[in-house]
């Protein structure tokens, strides 16, 4: 099978191409370094393109096509970069992604692929923005001049996919000499100065407001107005789906189809516990009841996903419209003070959905001292939707302060621990340099089919766990194990946090997941305070089995378990401190 | 007689434009910049800098690009 490499510079729109001839959908945003990895994926030669019988691609033909993460050069400075040169190594074809926004620059990496003699196409991508832009850049010059086909396409819409798909039979390498640094970026100049002319054109709207998102004052006040907006909205969409749909469909519906099937079982058999739970005053109470079929599909469907759609649908936007970076910007002298630069937020804004995508966002630090810092800040003090819809749904209840002390709490953790990190930890972190994309409004059809990836990712993860993990904890009570583990760790539990013995449960099950151990403080009867310490120390101690598995994966076994260490530490410590210290 | 001015990208107002010079930095960082579009010859916008020795933003061609302040000093540019 041949295989085509798609490579480009960061962010020109390479994992967007890669779903239009694969169909396979990758996270794709609007910032450098969404693509951490490569993927893989196949593409068919459309049949109904004319071909010779000496051509390359054959129709109904299968390849694989690689979507490989963006770098600027093929002198490797980078892992990533180290990557994507190996990739390259094995590239039959390569389609090298340019943005015809920014052709010159492209262009250096275009050159170098071709000096190297592989088989190149050029898809001149983002080509409806050059219009805007007063960019007029003539494609069948280019051609003439780099000696391969170059197509102009808009991955977004699919404009010129097709046309690329043709022109894959042309692919040629253009007889390009090995060229020094400085020769390179002459011919550049050359190509640019004939094939590209700028007109005058006035700021658009976006370009205006590009300006003043990085604008020292403008810029900080409209980041605070953007976050706190991006909050509002994530509740008000999270509250009205929980009101408006979820609790309808599950008390309306639901609820009455359980006390049925409870009939049936005989409330007091061993399946009616499992499956049903407890019934409080002869109802079935979807927080407290702990059944299989009821709280364990009303955490994880009627608290939580309300609540993953919003946050999603929310950062999805800031991701696609190109703010993440500018905050970025705005936020790197803060994030120098605890070890980091300011893109360290992108990695950090992801683990408010959750911590795995995130864990592995920290791969666009450079440093592995950054991303230690960064990966175990995360763990500790950034709480993922599905614990946070959870501590809104239980503790909200009492009262926003409450919550409120939660998150001040978890600030606080993640500001003085990383300032702590940063003194200690070995290395130092390079500084910020990223380059800041155009605001581009996202075309609908490809935001909705991220927010749905997503979604759909939550629940193909969480839902089985969920269900296991209700299961799992049902069967080990009847057995009696967590009462010899909730005498084994009272000291700490009762003495230090001031919870009662029982809530060791949901700690250990926080290790499964942090939803329903929230949820499993709820029959607990605790007080407020004791609520708001027990939601800390389980947001802040052991992570989830998956943040686990891919906390080891991404720093190695010595530094997962470091990590670990120091989020069992400061959990205890900030659990006896705020036990100490609050007073509601 | 035209007064020529070099100055750090740090040190630049905001808004102002200029000529970049051949930078001050380390190889690994010269590159790097280079192939992101800052090298000599080049013409520059900045187009702000953040306070507290944070981060500068600067267009060169078609794109913008955010530099650590330590990285603004080290590149000379000519207004």
């Amino acid at each position: 099978m041949k295989r085509i490499v798609l490579m480009g510079n960061p962010n020109v729109g390479k994992s967007v191409i890669f779903y239009r001839m694969t169909g396979i959908h990758v996270i794709a945003s609007n910032y450098p370094g969404t693509t951490v990895g490569y993927t893989k994926g196949d593409f068919t030669f459309p049949s109904n393109i004319p071909v010779s019988p000496e051509s390359r691609f054959q129709p109904g033909e299968r390849c694989e096509v690689i979507d490989a993460p963006g770098v600027y050069s093929l002198e490797p400075s980078s892992r990533a970069e180290e990557v994507a040169v190996d990739i390259l190594k094995s590239a039959d074809l390569v389609i090298s992604v340019v943005d015809a926004t920014n052709l010159e620059r492209n262009l250096c990496l275009t050159l170098q692929i071709l000096e190297k003699n592989i088989p190149t196409v050029v898809a001149l991508n983002i080509w409806d923005e050059t219009k805007h832009l007063g960019i007029h850049i003539d494609p069948v010059k280019l051609e003439e001049m780099l000696g391969i086909p170059v197509v102009p396409t808009v991955g977004v819409t699919g404009e010129g996919i097709r046309k690329l798909a043709e022109s894959l039979n042309d692919a040629g390498s253009g007889n390009h000499p090995a060229r020094t640094r400085e020769d390179r970026w002459l011919e550049m100049g050359r190509i640019v100065s004939s094939c590209q002319h700028l007109t005058h054109h006035h700021h658009t709207f976006l370009q205006r407001l590009s300006d003043i998102s990085v604008h020292p004052v403008i810029g900080l006040i409209m980041a605070v107005l953007v976050l706190f907006l991006s909050f509002k909205i994530i509740r008000f969409i999270g509250e009205s789906l929980i009101g408006y749909v979820a609790e309808p469909i599950f008390e309306g519906l639901y609820a009455p189809l359980l006390m049925k099937l409870s009939g049936v079982l005989g409330p007091g058999s061993v399946l009616h516990h499992i499956l049903i739970g407890k019934l409080i005053d002869g109802e079935i109470d979807f927080i407290q009841s702990f059944g299989v079929l009821s709280t364990g599909l009303f955490v994880p469907l009627g608290m939580v996903l309300p609540y993953i759609i919003s946050f999603y649908l929310v950062l999805s936007f800031l991701e696609d419209f190109g703010y993440l970076p500018r905050l970025a910007v705005l936020l790197d002298g803060l994030f120098h003070r605890v070890g980091l630069h300011g893109y360290a937020i992108i990695p950090t804004l992801l683990g408010l959905g959750c911590n795995v995508p995130a864990i592995m966002g920290t791969r666009i630090l450079e440093g592995r001292r950054e991303r230690f810092i960064c990966a175990t800040l995360i763990s500790i003090g950034v709480p993922c939707a599905a614990l946070q819809a959870m501590i809104f749904g239980l503790v909200g209840e009492r009262g926003g302060r409450y919550v409120a002390t939660v998150y001040i709490t978890l600030f606080l953790v993640w500001l003085i621990l990383g300032f702590i990190l940063s003194r200690f930890v070995k290395g130092y972190s390079p500084e910020l340099i990223i380059e800041i994309p155009h605001y581009r409004l996202p075309p609908l059809g490809p935001f909705f089919k991220k927010l749905r990836v997503r979604v759909f990712g939550f629940l193909r993860e969480a839902v089985p766990i969920i269900l296991i993990g209700v299961l799992v904890v049902n069967l080990l009570y009847a057995v009696g194990i967590f009462n010899f583990l909730a005498n084994l760790t009272a000291p700490v539990i009762t003495r230090l946090l001031g919870l009662p013995k029982e809530s060791i449960v949901a700690i250990l099950v926080g290790f499964l997941r942090k939803d329903v151990a929230v949820g499993m403080l709820g029959p607990l009867n605790l007080t407020s305070k004791q609520l708001v310490v027990a939601c800390t120390v389980l947001a802040m101690s052991f992570p989830c089995i998956a943040t686990f598995t891919i906390l080891l994966k991404e720093l190695g076994v010595k530094d997962m378990l470091k990590s670990t260490a120091i989020m069992l530490t400061t959990s205890v410590i900030v659990g006896t401190i705020l036990n100490q210290v609050i007073r509601f | 007689m035209i007064v020529r001015k070099y100055i750090s990208l740090a040190e630049l107002g905001a808004g102002r434009s200029c000529r970049i010079m051949e930078p001050a930095s380390g190889r690994g960082l010269t590159r790097r910049l280079e192939e992101m579009g800052i090298r000599a010859g080049k013409r520059a916008v900045k187009i702000s800098g953040m306070p507290l020795r944070g981060p500068v933003v600067v267009q060169v061609g078609g794109t913008r690009i955010a530099l650590g302040h330590g990285m603004a000093r080290k590149i000379m540019v000519e207004v």
